[in-house]
């Protein structure tokens, strides 16, 4: 089955006001994803359509643009050997999303891992603190107003 | 009798954790009650660093991701940008090097896992004949490239440089041996009771719960999980090479250091392929716009003008994000990257294996004897730096 007929049998299945829209780019489909419907389009994917491993979570700051923090899930299904990536966004001052710790166990330290670098706030999380920095650090880095060589760090010049 | 619950601080700086790894270990006795890692001591903003570079320089940073398999992380990096950019032809003897290359990696981690491995849990020897065969990939690198480690010779569209005259004849000498020199190792642990007692039954992980906690590599394949992405997502041709996925049944310590031995043998048969496979010519496409012209013609003002603006300006990529991923030595290893049309990617995100594999082991050492923790950590087989990145 091509991918463009893999997308529709997907998206059929999916329910309609969930799905924003959906990009194509080098034979890899983005389904955009309503927030608030995350955990059932991610739970549908996992036990119907067999997609039952998370490769990996990330987010991407898009500075100036609101709502600015997109999160970003890659699964991948075993059986048909296939890619999918869902896309949406943390809405809110501090962002927020729901976790999906509760579907998959590995999401703990990618979620962990985005609330250090984005300060995205997993909502549902079971032990959310940071993870590569240190606690009382200032400051989310992969942030795109974070500048990249720190703040008020001493600088040897 | 007093019961009370003792905190150890394992590490950071302990030779059994395999670089600056710190669990916090509670424990009743000498059985784990709880077990959680603190990472993060090499924590190096690679990722930062490559949203202000050009995709050439970001080259050497991929690299030093994982610092024992420094070539397999250039290798999914220049595949991610090929596929931005949307070359998917390159010179077949570029391909067959960075095959080679790749594999020769796989063997020189494996080695070095099994050397540690085997080490932690008190096989000195192992170590000794470990080090020794990776030693000679090490030279094969240093020669080729000049760099040990590191050899930085991958670049969009090919690879930097061929391989020396007479490296090809010295590979296939060492990938015809080392399966005849891995039977000594296989004499001094597979039958070895200690090693049996201290492996067997140790971090037993069901396939379902490799799918829960997103494992990957030989951490999935011992559990009898059939993924290895050279096999089902196939890059650089590996569909063409005649191998087998190793897979384990009982998905303990002991399965997947016959997995890691066995991939090894494989690899070897691979590198072989690759030799009798690979033919003369070019090791890099003609398009100047994203590669390095051969080095020299850059006396030619034709060639001289476009290798000067790859190298101060970099190359523009097509708006949009790709994702690639490639099977690692230690699992899965994939670049997920997003381009604004720019010279610099707007977000490179680099998902390692070690990050995800490690997780699963506040879940494994729970219950179980300290000693156990030690041979958890060697069978996750992970490095600090492709933890922390």
């Amino acid at each position: 089955m091509d991918i463009k007929k893999y997308t529709e049998k997907i998206l059929s299945a999916l329910p309609k006001e969930a799905v924003k829209s959906v990009q194509e780019f080098r034979g890899q489909v983005s389904l955009i994803v309503e927030s608030e419907r995350i955990i059932d389009v991610l739970k549908l994917l996992r036990d119907r359509f067999g997609f039952r491993y998370l490769i990996d979570l990330t987010a991407v700051d898009h500075l100036p643009n609101e709502p600015r923090f997109e999160v970003v899930y890659h699964l991948w299904c075993h059986a048909e050997k296939r890619l999918i990536r869902v896309k949406t966004f943390a809405k809110g001052e501090p962002p927020t999303i729901s976790s999906v710790v509760g579907l998959w166990s590995t999401a703990n330290w990618h979620e962990r891992e985005c609330y250090d670098m984005f300060g995205i706030i997993f909502d549902g999380h079971p032990d959310l603190r940071r993870i590569l920095l240190w606690e009382g650090f200032d400051g989310h880095p992969l942030r795109k107003d974070y500048p990249v060589e720190g703040r008020d760090e001493k600088r040897n010049n | 009798m007093r019961k009370e619950i003792i905190k150890l601080n394992v590490g950071p700086q302990h030779p059994s954790t395999h670089g600056v790894l710190r669990l916090l270990v509670e424990l009743e006795g000498e059985v784990v009650v709880s077990c959680d890692p603190d990472i993060g001591y090499l924590h190096r903003g690679i990722e930062k660093l490559m949203e202000n570079r050009t995709y050439h320089r970001s080259i050497p940073l991929t690299e030093r991701v994982d610092y024992l398999a420094g070539a397999a992380n250039s290798l999914g990096y220049i595949l991610a940008v090929e596929r931005l950019l949307g070359i998917e032809e390159i010179p077949p003897r570029a391909r067959y090097i960075r095959v080679i290359v790749a594999e020769l990696t796989r063997i020189a981690s494996h080695l070095f896992w099994l050397a540690t491995h085997g080490h932690d849990l008190g096989a000195m020897t192992p170590l000794f004949y470990a080090l020794r065969d990776r030693e000679v990939i090490m030279d094969f690198f240093e020669k080729w490239a000049g760099k040990r480690l590191f050899p930085n010779m991958f670049r969009v569209g090919g690879v930097a440089k061929d391989f020396p005259d007479g490296m090809e004849q010295e590979i296939r000498k060492f990938a015809e041996e080392l399966p005849e020199k891995m039977k000594d190792y296989e004499t001094l642990l597979t039958k070895n009771p200690i090693w049996i007692n201290r492996t067997k039954g140790v971090g037993v992980l069901s396939i379902d719960e490799v799918l829960d906690w997103g494992l990957s590599g030989p951490m999935a394949r011992g559990s009898g999980l059939d993924f290895d992405i050279r096999k089902v997502d196939p890059y650089l041709g590996y569909d063409e090479f005649d191998f087998v996925v190793p897979l384990g049944k009982n998905g303990d310590t002991y399965d997947r250091y016959l997995i890691r031995l066995e991939e090894m043998r494989q690899s070897c048969r691979i590198i072989l392929q690759a030799l009798d496979r690979m033919p003369k010519g070019d090791i890099m496409i003609d398009d100047y716009k994203v590669a390095f012209p051969p080095k020299e013609k850059v006396v030619n003002g034709e060639y001289l003008i476009p290798h000067y603006l790859l190298v101060v300006k970099g190359f523009k990529t097509p708006k949009g994000e790709v994702f690639h991923h490639t099977e690692a030595p230690k699992g899965e290893l994939a670049f997920y990257i997003v381009s604004d049309g720019s010279e610099h990617p707007y977000r490179v995100k680099i998902r390692t294996p070690s990050f995800v594999n490690l997780q699963v082991i506040s879940k494994l050492a729970k219950g179980r004897l300290l000693s156990d923790l030690i041979a958890l950590i060697g069978t996750i087989d992970i490095v600090l730096a492709d933890v922390d990145r």
